[in-house]
């Protein structure tokens, strides 16, 4: 920590037992506490069905908690809704992109960064997640573009965003081995530039080998979370199921 | 010509003090001005209201302005302008069209528009159309569309109706010669208890003749909008139409496509879509930042741009 800042003033995610439950009753999220520090990459990862999605979603906004609370850089927000939310600094990366007819990637990216873009950024913001922009800008988002486009052109709208938290939902669906590479570079860019958090859903190794901080959950709990060296190592010994404390906790990282 | 129909010529035509070129301007059913170029003719029918415009064969470049305005009500203009467009012509045509009313009268603009396009002729066609005025006359627009296309000519019309407009029926018919090419793009929004209704009948008659048909609409209010599209594929052809509409509070819309090959070789197909606008939209673009209202204008903007 850096000398002089105490320890809430780096805390940007604070999430108190926060729990989201189907209209059936079932829960999906499950009383998770935890707090996330800024300026760090921190990778949430777990089996399918775990609740990463929905945490995510909680977070960004999209969906509203049955229970619990949720505090941004200090302020409480669990009553603000999305575009609140956004606008006080989160954004948020679908899994899946959506499409518009009429919208095209460069009214997208002008729409998230808030002004209008020149030739120079929008190259620089489609080359972090290896798009050509003289190729794209002009092109509409509908189904003429691949999944792997427009899964680029998502990230790439989260990027325009210089957002004080990113959050990004399996960012490495439907992307290439090419510009997969490119994109786990801009991610540690991202960090070296000290450009914002970012909380990455993703089962890739590659991301998690980049993480600052791993949060695993499992059955709508926090199963474990702590630094990436200790908590690698054991998520892959055993890829088949990861072998996590048994039980909640608390985690702050 | 008046302030009102300078306001109007200047959104549906672009107007900005003079034109550039040989336009023609009707105003309440009366010519508000006129000029011919060297290479465009325009001249007025003998047998009744309208023009005869000739563009001579080879002209590139060029543009003629033929707007309309009607600017108050108890006015029921009709007008039969024909377009000649030599061979291997390349031109835009501006005809865009105004209703303004400030009465309880109805204002009607009926246009009749006729293009003939001789071989390899190109156009470019817009169309633009507005209703202004707060009287409770009703403000109506009924444009008529009728293309002959010679041998590998094209045409591209670009329609546009946003607001003000009561009542349209919009009604375009082309017959396509071979290697002839034809694009049309519709955007149409209806407000309030606006009526709206566009048919489009397209002949494919000869060998590799082409259409690409997209209509782009949103019914707002407790408008109401009909679309009806028959493509008929009488040769070796291509034809596409396409149907999307946004309903919005209570609007409206019937789509009825309808699609006719009478040839094993005709290509020819149909898509049509209607619904409120996805909330998958809305949401992603209020992860940008925008109220759930500045994400439903901008789709719409999007949409009919």
């Amino acid at each position: 920590m850096p000398p002089g800042k105490e320890k809430r003033d780096m805390e940007i995610l604070k999430l108190e037992h926060l729990a989201w439950d189907l209209p059936d009753g079932a829960g999906i999220i499950k009383d998770i506490d935890l707090s996330l520090e800024s300026g760090k990459l921190i990778v949430v990862t777990g089996p399918n069905g775990g609740g990463k999605t929905t945490l995510a979603k909680l977070i960004a906004g999209i969906e509203t908690p049955s229970s619990g609370r949720l505090f941004f850089e200090g302020e409480e927000i669990t009553g603000l809704d999305v575009s609140e939310r956004a606008k006080r600094g989160i954004a948020y990366a679908f899994q899946q992109p959506v499409r518009f007819k009429g919208l095209t990637v460069r009214d997208l990216l002008e729409l998230a960064s808030g002004r209008a873009l020149d030739d120079a950024h929008l190259c620089d913001l489609l080359g972090k997640v290896g798009l050509c922009a003289n190729e794209y800008v002009d092109r509409e988002l509908n189904a003429s573009l691949s999944g792997g486009e427009s899964k680029r052109i998502e990230i790439a709208s989260v990027l325009a965003r210089r957002a004080k938290l990113s959050i990004f939902d399996e960012p490495e669906a439907g992307i290439d081995l090419w510009s997969f590479a490119r994109l786990v570079e801009t991610f540690q860019e991202v960090r070296r530039q000290k450009a914002g958090t970012l909380l990455i859903i993703s089962h890739q190794e590659r991301i998690l080998s980049i993480a600052d901080e791993i949060v695993v959950i499992a059955d709508g709990v926090v199963r474990s979370a702590g630094p990436r060296e200790e908590l690698l190592p054991t998520l892959l010994a055993d890829e088949k199921s990861p072998r996590c404390p048994l039980g909640k906790e608390s985690a702050r990282i | 010509m008046n302030k009102i129909t300078e306001s109007l010529l200047r959104v549906v035509s672009g107007f900005g003090g003079t034109f550039k070129g040989a336009y023609n301007v009707r105003e309440d059913g009366e010519c508000a001005g006129r000029q011919s170029s060297e290479n465009i003719k325009i001249e007025s029918k003998k047998e009744g209201p309208g023009l005869v415009i000739h563009v001579r064969p080879g002209t590139k470049g060029e543009t003629v302005y033929i707007p309309a305005c009607v600017t108050h009500g108890g006015v029921d203009d009709l007008v039969y302008n024909d377009f000649y467009i030599g061979e291997d012509a390349d031109v835009l045509v501006v005809a865009g069209c105004g209703v303004h009313n400030d009465e309880s009268t109805e204002a009607r603009h009926n246009g009749i528009h006729r293009f003939f396009l001789e071989k390899g002729a190109r156009v470019l066609y817009r169309e633009k159309h507005i209703g202004t005025g707060t009287g409770k006359g009703a403000k109506r627009i009924d444009p008529v569309t009728d293309i002959t296309m010679a041998e590998n000519s094209y045409l591209e019309m670009d329609t546009v109706q946003i607001s003000g407009v009561d009542s349209t029926m919009r009604r375009t018919t082309a017959t396509l010669a071979a290697g002839a090419r034809l694009v049309v793009r519709e955007r149409l929004m209806t407000t309030g208890t606006e009526w709206a209704r566009s048919d489009f009948d397209v002949t494919l008659e000869g060998e590799d003749s082409g259409v690409d048909l997209i209509s782009r609409s949103v019914a707002r209010g407790r408008s109401r909008q009909e679309f009806n599209s028959c493509l008929r594929g009488k040769n070796r052809c291509s034809g596409h139409s396409e149907c999307d509409a946004i309903l919005a509070e209570s609007g409206s819309v019937v789509a009825s496509p309808s699609l006719e090959a009478a040839h094993v070789d005709a290509a020819l197909i149909h898509e049509a879509a209607i619904g409120k606008i996805a909330g998958e939209q809305i949401l992603k673009l209020r992860t940008l930042g925008l109220t759930r209202e500045e994400a439903e204008e901008r789709i719409i903007q999007g949409f009919l741009k």
